[in-house]
């Protein structure tokens, strides 16, 4: 097969960057797409050219690493996948596939097709865990987890916190994956004495680092590689709402920052 | 470092093996809150064993600096362990208990592990669930809400804990989780995006690491008290492996060159059922969970003219070549048994698929006794990965596998407390060699890498610093001065411009093969000297011929690979040192000469049970230390799982 790819080049963060367009022949339809890629870097090196950046890691779709907007669309043209796991069989033979970085304030480039995703961890540590320490935990079967709700759980927990929800915002809103790790710990017992605290930590951390806002246009889930079902942003939009009222009452009483489940 | 002599002293507490933990525990000194807060503990990597360490580190009191080459502590290699964690906690009330954990395990390493570590971790394994759980791991649930367990390869209960596919993943965000919290908290300083590429001694103690950082290219040293590498396996040294295109043997081979031993670098695991290969430009191998097997059964026509698809031949043509071999374990036999028989059906010609390269993993039995509902429900993750991989739907026609590297059982060496042959310098995780002996069972690695991570290393090291003496050192001390150099120089002549052009990974492949043909699933004494001979050659041409554009002081993907193949090159050599000295078939180290006449590998314990730690000497070859293995509590038997 042969492609024409208009990949996005851009050699630092406060560089111009712009499109470059590469030809691309002999692919097999059993190529992944970053195999492609990994073909016409090879091409590059030899010649004396700078490859072009991307991330990748584990390549079969569970480490979050990669991250490329395809045609328009992060992690292209298939539903429930990433960009590794997108096979060349999936494109016409002799398209231009044009190839962008995520793009969003809070995710800088770094170079080329690589951005910093570090905002995501920062959501994370304002709230995204529950606090038990190491040791002293009771035997696991004392919980009683109904299967429906472990599973419910499961379906949140599986974000791979790849960052294609923001990308695809046109507010660049990360409620996605928010409302997947506030969902996951609020819907377990053991998430929920701090469920309130957590909830206001990991929203205001959200608004701090410069995401947008949700407009419910949906495109999140329709390009999450996990199929995170955007049931969750209701979710987190009722926690949201129900810590918001607790909170208030709380502050009347006591000046703790630790809201405690009511 | 010449100065340095290796002494194997493994540190196991006298007493009954039920005891030993406990007394280690209560003979260890301990490190008081208020001068823990003046200790700094350097960890780096971020996967299972590494997480769980610098959280539990940092809750303890410790100031923590952590490191990782990914943009987020999140990503580590541990995320794509799919199947599940042992535990022994005989929910199932199916005659589990620690014992038989310990004594599967054991068995399962072909007896070439540390009967005190092996005992230590399945006496551990129960309270990693009950900690996991408490972070908000949604494992499986029976509909009572209890969890619920599936069997994996070499056991005969049922002690595996999952979560859909994803186990490694769920369990990876709990440890991320925790760690968050103590960033958080101000307790671990984390620095993604940040490489180690050396190791710094001082007066024969571990004190630090040089790090580049890999988005300007800058170097630095960071000192410590001590230094913990949760660094992860090597099996990109085969090129294709089931690991990420990042993991890699950096860190553990260049403390290994600072002298931290390096044990059993031959036991390398190649996982029976990944998907098999296509073509040159394959960048990796996708495993196929080994819970498979459960409920898929491996054949291959009986006929190797037997050219008709697969639904087509009848039961009595197919060889359903594992349960005629191995009756009593059938599809469940362990890792190693598995892929040799494998190898064996396609080096016969019996193999299925292009090249002849797989045999089929077959579900059609299960799905009519159970429903498709019930596979989807068990493996539809797996189904979708393979069917978007290969094009074909596993619920109609069987899947193809073929084995894959997965995981390394060598490491460096460390004693009971962890610590390797460099005092301050503690090995974790996948990184050291410590519990799974010449062949690791399915789902044991994660519950290794937790159980050094959360309950091990927090107490084994508090020892060693409260009985240390550290000087404070500054961090342009003349050992960081020369560990920075060496760095830069390496680099240096990675990016020096060259005559002929050729990428590292073209150099990778050609590595890549050599250890699969001559150190890979079998080997023999020719193969690995013709392996010997040709990797020196190989790596000639790669510091001759390697091209790696612009320069170090960027962003620089190319020179970062470069630079863990240049690593690579050197240590397979290591590698084929230890498989052409260990003249004896065991667990995954699988020597043609020492075999039965039913093709079954021969152990010889009279002479080589022992771990085998090498300490490098600059240009020499490696020197070998032995540690005697003293097995007081299982007789070591033929590892039958016929």
């Amino acid at each position: 097969m042969k492609f024409t790819l208009r990949i996005w080049r851009q050699r630092g963060p406060n560089e111009r960057g712009g499109f470059v367009t590469y030809p691309v022949d002999d692919v097999s339809s059993d190529m992944s797409f970053l195999e492609m890629l990994d073909a016409l870097n090879q091409r590059l090196i030899v010649a004396g050219e700078d490859p072009v950046a991307f991330e990748h890691d584990c390549r079969e779709g569970i480490c979050g690493s990669c991250s490329l907007v395809i045609d328009g669309v992060p992690h292209g043209p298939d539903r429930g996948v990433t960009t590794c796991q997108l096979y060349m069989r999936r494109f016409v033979d002799g398209a231009t596939i044009t190839i962008e970085p995520w793009r969003a304030k809070a995710f800088p480039i770094i170079k080329d097709l690589v951005v910093d995703r570090r905002a995501l961890d920062r959501i994370m540590q304002a709230g995204g865990y529950i606090s038990v320490n190491t040791g002293g935990a009771v035997d696991a079967n004392t919980l009683l987890i109904g299967k429906e709700e472990a599973e419910t759980a499961m379906d949140a927990a599986s974000c791979i916190g790849c960052g294609a929800c923001v990308a695809a915002c046109k507010n660049a809103s990360a409620m996605l994956f928010v409302a997947a790790k506030v969902s996951h710990l609020a819907l377990l017992p053991q998430g929920k004495p701090e469920r309130t605290r957590r909830v206001m930590a990991m929203v205001r951390a959200m608004e701090r680092e410069g995401f947008g806002s949700c407009g419910n246009q949906y495109e999140c889930e329709a390009v999450c590689p996990k199929q995170i079902s955007v049931r969750f942003i209701a979710l987190l939009n009722r926690e949201y709402l129900r810590a918001s009222l607790t909170e208030t009452r709380l502050s009347t009483r006591s000046d703790s920052s630790h809201g405690e489940s009511y | 470092m010449g100065s340095h002599v290796i002494t194997l002293d493994p540190q196991v507490p006298p007493g009954p093996l039920e005891m030993k933990w406990d007394r280690r525990r209560f003979s260890g000194h301990l490190v008081s809150p208020a001068n823990k807060r003046r200790i700094k503990i350097i960890v780096v990597g971020t996967g299972l064993a590494g997480a769980s360490a610098a959280s539990t580190l940092g809750q303890l009191g410790y100031q923590v600096e952590c490191f990782c080459f990914h943009d987020s502590p999140r990503r580590a290699h541990s995320i794509a362990a799919q199947g599940g964690i042992n535990a022994a906690k005989n929910y199932q009330d199916d005659g589990d208990s620690v014992a038989r954990l310990f004594y599967d395990t054991i068995k399962g390493g072909d007896f070439r592990s540390r009967e005190a570590n092996v005992y230590r971790l399945a006496q551990i394994s129960t309270q990693i669930i009950d900690q996991c759980v408490a972070l908000g791991v949604p494992f499986a649930r029976e509909y009572g809400g209890q969890l619920a367990n599936r069997s994996f390869g070499g056991v005969q209960v049922s002690r595996t804990f999952y979560c859909r596919g994803q186990t490694g993943q769920q369990l990876l965000l709990g440890a991320y989780s925790a760690l968050c919290w103590q960033i958080e908290r101000g307790q671990v300083t984390m620095r993604p995006r940040t490489e180690m590429l050396d190791v710094i001694v001082v007066d024969g103690h571990a004190r630090g690491i040089v790090v580049r950082d890999l988005v300007t290219g800058r170097l630095s040293a960071h000192t410590a008290h001590a230094v913990v590498l949760a660094t992860g396996g090597y099996s990109n040294v085969y090129y294709l492996s089931t690991n990420a295109s990042g993991c890699n043997v950096t860190a553990t081979y260049r403390a290994w060159k600072q002298g931290a031993a390096f044990a059993n670098p031959s036991f390398t695991q190649i996982h029976p059922t990944a998907i098999p290969p296509v073509g040159v430009h394959q960048a990796k191998l996708t495993l196929m969970s080994e819970s498979l097997r459960n409920d898929g059964r491996l054949w291959v026509p009986v006929s190797p003219s037997d050219r008709r698809p697969p639904n087509e031949i009848p039961p009595s043509e197919r060889d359903y070549f594992l349960e005629r071999r191995y009756p009593r374990f059938g599809n469940l036999v362990p890792r190693d048994v598995a892929s040799r028989a494998v190898k064996a059906i396609c080096d016969e010609g019996r193999g299925v698929g292009p090249g002849g390269q797989g045999v089929y993993l077959d579900f059609s039995d299960v799905i009519r006794q159970q429903g498709i509902d019930v596979v989807r429900e068990r493996y539809g993750n797996l189904f979708e990965m393979y069917e978007r991989i290969t094009g074909e739907n596993a619920y109609e026609v069987p899947m193809r596998i073929y084995p894959a590297p997965h995981y390394t059982m060598g490491g460096l060496w460390v004693d009971y407390n962890l610590m390797s042959t460099i005092p301050g310098l503690f090995v974790i995780g996948e990184a050291n060699f410590a519990d799974h002996g010449a062949n690791r069972l399915g789902a044991s690695s994660l519950m290794q890498g937790l159980a050094d991570g959360y309950f091990i290393l927090p107490y084994t090291i508090g020892h060693y610093l409260a009985t240390v003496h550290s000087p404070p050192i500054p961090e342009d001390h003349r050992a960081s001065r020369a560990a920075l150099e060496r760095v830069e120089v390496r680099l240096k002549k990675l990016v020096q411009a060259k005559g002929r052009q050729r990428t590292a990974a073209s150099f990778h492949r050609a590595l890549g093969k050599i250890l699969w043909d001559y150190c890979g699933m079998s080997r023999c004494a020719a193969g690995l000297r013709r392996a010997l001979e040709a990797i020196p050659s190989l790596r000639e041409e790669f510091w001759r011929d390697v091209v790696v554009p612009g320069s170090g002081e960027a962003f620089n993907q190319e020179l970062e690979y470069a630079g863990r193949v240049a690593d690579f090159l050197e240590f397979a050599e290591l590698m084929c040192h230890d498989a052409l000295h260990r003249e004896e078939s065991c667990g995954a180290h699988f020597r043609e000469e020492y075999q039965t006449e039913e093709g079954e590998p021969r152990r010889d314990d009279e002479q080589f049970a022992y771990v085998a730690a090498w300490e490098y000497r600059e240009g020499e070859t490696p020197v070998l230390h032995k540690e005697p293995l003293n097995f007081e509590f299982v007789q070591p038997t033929a590892r039958s799982y016929q």
